[in-house]
């Protein structure tokens, strides 16, 4: 299984380096917010009661990050849908390569491509803005990326093949994606000193908004089971749920 | 190679079944060349994709390459080579890496996988291809990929789902040559499904003529076509002597459904080569001079006919529900 694992990376990488247009389409959006929208928030933050600790880009810079994974590897399900047209998924599934293989092989180099882009904009982050974060902070925050990569991949590649159907999926994803955004803090944290008390709630109840927390405590150095165990325990939850969500509909016999 | 027993598929969709595939018997074997033939939606597709491991049977039974359908699909999979009717190459890979891919994901080692590449790019003239983006290729190299691909592993015994749809006659042509080059020099096992009738007559050893998921008929190409009752005979004479060429070929023995068309007479006869000289002597005897004289074998689409009451092309264009691409 590793082996097989291993060969279908190896083939999507080969694919992914052959065109590496992925990175910049991928990367572009919260690479604007970064540019675009972080500035503004600068005084804001300092001026304002209510946000979490932190400078902005303490507190804007890991949401980011959040946000790669969550709509980078969203859309994964695209590629999929494609090999699925062009016959090459009924190829696969005619040799004895493992089903759970097929799809490791994929989220794999999807949390590969995550990491590559959060690294980039971390980077950018510092170098530009100032950024100050440490360097075990970075690493705990990256593999929270990478996680939430491998979950929303996994989830997006099981949708993509229950769906089949490219207009379907573009339409569902972006109609589960913005509220998701706007209800996890990402752009502006939902704290019970800047948001309405209904509007904290509806934001506890959505899982990301803990994964996007955990990011921030781990940037600013916060390593406590407080700052962290919601966030990990929900991010452990959710990537287990859509792993199984997935190798089940590749395992399925006609999928 | 292959014993399938009352194979059957439902499909449900939005509160309708479809009975696409409604319980075969197959069986191939060892070196055979068997066809599948029958118009789209008969159910081909969707009985060599149970065959193949792709989609589960609903009831039945089967052994392929001798491994249980149900119970070791992975021994199936292991034993078998497929190639599906859309192919299934990716447009942005090299050709030398699906061979690569397609070989380890068999089993093989990065060497063997680029050896065995290289022989079958040597047999199926695409030597020199590897470095190219299958994208690049032209619809006869892309069908060769795909059969090389299916035959990565040296399996015996391979599936073609419609191997030459959509290719242009010369493709066409060449490509029946490597299926029967397959079969003569490397043993394979060949089960192949086609809607064309003169590949299966040209190709195959047996045909089993599917309609409506059923089958229902089943012999070499020669066998099913005696089932159309004997040859068809057209003579052609002076206008005047038709009437009493027409008295002459009905007291010929076996011959039936003699019609007569402007200057010509036709008939069937069970055995148009043996007819032909009693024919002659009764013509000459009464002094009618023919002018023309053609026999023809019956064709694959007479036995369509014969055994549907349709024509293929009227089957096709009826209107059947397409379960194939479900």
């Amino acid at each position: 299984m590793p082996r097989d694992v291993w060969l279908i990376f190896r083939r999507d990488l080969v694919l992914s380096l052959r065109n590496p247009a992925w990175i910049f389409i991928q990367i572009m959006q919260p690479l604007l917010y970064l540019v675009l929208f972080g500035p503004l928030m600068e005084k804001m933050v300092a001026n304002t009661p209510g946000f979490p600790p932190g400078d902005v880009w303490q507190i804007f810079t890991p949401a980011l990050i959040v946000m790669i994974a969550l709509f980078g590897s969203s859309f994964v399900g695209f590629g999929l849908l494609a090999d699925y047209r062009n016959g090459v998924i009924e190829r696969l599934r005619v040799t004895p390569v493992s089903r759970v293989a097929l799809l490791l092989g994929k989220v794999l180099l999807n949390a590969l491509q995550a990491l590559v882009q959060a690294i980039l904009l971390i980077t950018l982050a510092v170098l530009a803005f100032d950024l100050r974060a440490p360097v075990g902070g970075v690493v705990l925050g990256l593999v929270i990326v990478a996680l939430l990569s491998v979950t929303m991949a996994s989830a997006s590649y099981a949708l993509a093949l229950t769906l089949k159907s490219e207009e379907a999926f573009p339409a569902l994803l972006n109609a589960v994606l913005l509220p998701v955004l706007l209800l996890s803090g990402i752009l502006l944290p939902i704290t019970t000193g800047l948001a309405p008390s209904w509007l904290y709630t509806i934001s506890r109840i959505n899982p990301f908004t803990h994964v996007v927390e955990a990011e921030r405590a781990s940037f600013r150095g916060e390593f406590t089971m407080d700052a962290l165990f919601t966030g990990s325990v929900v991010l452990l939850a959710l990537a287990a749920l859509a792993v199984f969500w997935g190798t089940r509909t590749f395992r399925r016999e006609n999928a | 190679m292959i014993k399938a027993r009352g194979l059957a598929r439902r499909f449900s969709a939005r509160g309708r079944t479809v009975e696409a595939v409604k319980g075969v018997d197959i069986d191939v074997a060892e070196g055979e060349l068997v066809g599948f033939l029958g118009p789209n939606g008969a159910g081909k597709t969707t009985t060599l994709r149970m065959l193949t491991t792709l989609l589960r049977p609903t009831a039945g039974e089967a052994t392929v390459g001798g491994c249980d359908l149900l119970a070791d699909p992975l021994g199936v999979r292991q034993r078998i080579g497929y190639v599906a009717q859309g192919g299934g190459t990716a447009p942005e890979c090299k050709v030398g890496e699906e061979m690569e891919l397609q070989g380890r994901l068999y089993g093989l080692s990065k060497a063997e996988a680029h050896r065995r590449g290289a022989e079958l790019a040597e047999q199926l003239d695409l030597a020199g291809l590897g470095q190219r983006l299958t994208k690049t290729l032209s619809g006869g190299q892309r069908r060769r990929l795909d059969i090389a691909l299916g035959l990565i592993h040296d399996p015996k015994l391979v599936f073609f789902d419609e191997p030459t749809t959509g290719l242009d006659p010369q493709s066409r042509a060449n490509l029946w040559e490597h299926i029967r080059r397959l079969r003569a020099e490397h043993g394979v096992t060949l089960f192949l499904t086609t809607h064309y009738l003169d590949e299966a007559d040209a190709l195959c050893d047996r045909i089993l003529v599917i309609d409506s998921g059923r089958i229902v008929a089943e012999g070499s190409p020669d066998a099913l076509k005696a089932r159309v009752s004997g040859d068809g005979v057209e003579i052609g004479l002076e206008p005047d002597s038709v009437t009493a060429a027409a008295e002459v070929v009905t007291a010929l023995d076996g011959a039936h459904d003699v019609s007569v068309v402007d200057g010509t007479v036709r008939f069937r006869v069970p055995r148009g080569d043996t007819a032909m000289p009693e024919l002659l002597r009764a013509l000459d005897a009464k002094d009618i001079p023919m002018l023309s004289m053609q026999v023809h074998r019956p064709t694959l689409d007479d036995v369509f006919l014969t055994l549907t009451g349709r024509t293929l092309r009227d089957a096709e264009e009826g209107g059947e529900v397409a379960t194939d691409a479900a």
